[in-house]
């Protein structure tokens, strides 16, 4: 008679023999050793699928760039007359898309300035102070410096993206955007 | 029936505990990259996607790699 590998055998969790466990115990044994295996087996799967979710995100990003890159150049537009446009003034406009607002700010007489109306951290309006220098971020208290679009203070630490101003004539144009940096 | 493995029941346990540390590392490592990687593109970076993205596919292959040797072990 083959004698049973211990392997393969049911250990009870009261760890008596077999013929002293209850009925329903016998009928429906539960091997705990390889529970435990398949347990830790398949939670390692489970982080198997977390792995793919972050190379498809990756490779997400990557499209992402490649969309962005087909789009083209992006249009010139005209946004106000410079005459309308009182020192320490602002104008929001949306550029180049409804989906991006933007906000020109004339920080001294000949000085014009726009960036993209968002925080860099979570995206809320920022309100501009000229006579502080600032934008700011009324909801962490995140500050930008007016005139680099360089984060001062608060939790954003990306710059804000500008706007390529141009003047033609005396009407002020959005011309492109630059690359931010970090 | 179970199958017979050819490692005894603590192997296996050693083994896939083994397995699950790095396993756990590696994702931990893919979190990080794709966070890096996600404010690099914010900011117009655009240098660094191309090798995130191969690291993270590597990391994602060791992975699915590892899990079917575990697998394999019950063999």
């Amino acid at each position: 008679m083959r004698i049973k590998d211990p392997e393969e055998l049911t250990i009870p969790p009261d760890g008596k023999p077999d013929r002293e466990q209850p009925r329903w115990r016998r009928d429906f044994p539960i091997d705990w050793q390889r529970d435990d295996f398949v347990t830790r087996r398949d939670f390692t799967g489970f982080m198997v699928l977390t792995s793919l979710a972050f190379s498809v995100g990756q490779i997400w990003i990557l499209i992402q760039n490649f969309l962005l890159k087909k789009v083209g150049k992006p249009p010139i537009m005209s946004i106000v007359d410079k005459d309308k446009l009182n020192v320490g003034g602002i104008i929001i406009f949306k550029y180049p898309n409804e989906y991006s607002p933007r906000i020109l700010v004339r920080v001294d007489e000949n000085f014009f300035v726009a960036y993209d109306q968002q925080c860099t951290h979570l995206t809320c309006p920022l309100i501009p102070l000229v006579e502080t220098g600032r934008l700011h971020c009324p909801c962490h208290e995140g500050s930008f410096d007016i005139r680099t679009g360089e984060p001062l203070a608060g939790p954003p630490r990306r710059t804000l993206q500008r706007v390529k101003l141009e003047m033609r004539g005396n009407t002020i144009f959005a011309v492109g955007l630059e690359e931010t940096r970090l | 029936m179970i199958a017979k493995s050819r490692f005894a029941h603590s192997q296996r346990m050693l083994i896939v505990s083994g397995i699950l540390c790095i396993v756990i590392i590696l994702v931990v490592l893919q979190m990080w990259l794709f966070t890096a990687t996600m404010s690099a593109f914010l900011n117009g970076d655009e240098s660094v996607l191309i090798p995130a993205a191969l690291v993270s596919l590597i990391c994602l292959s060791l992975n699915v790699g590892l899990f079917r040797y575990l697998y394999r072990l019950e063999r």
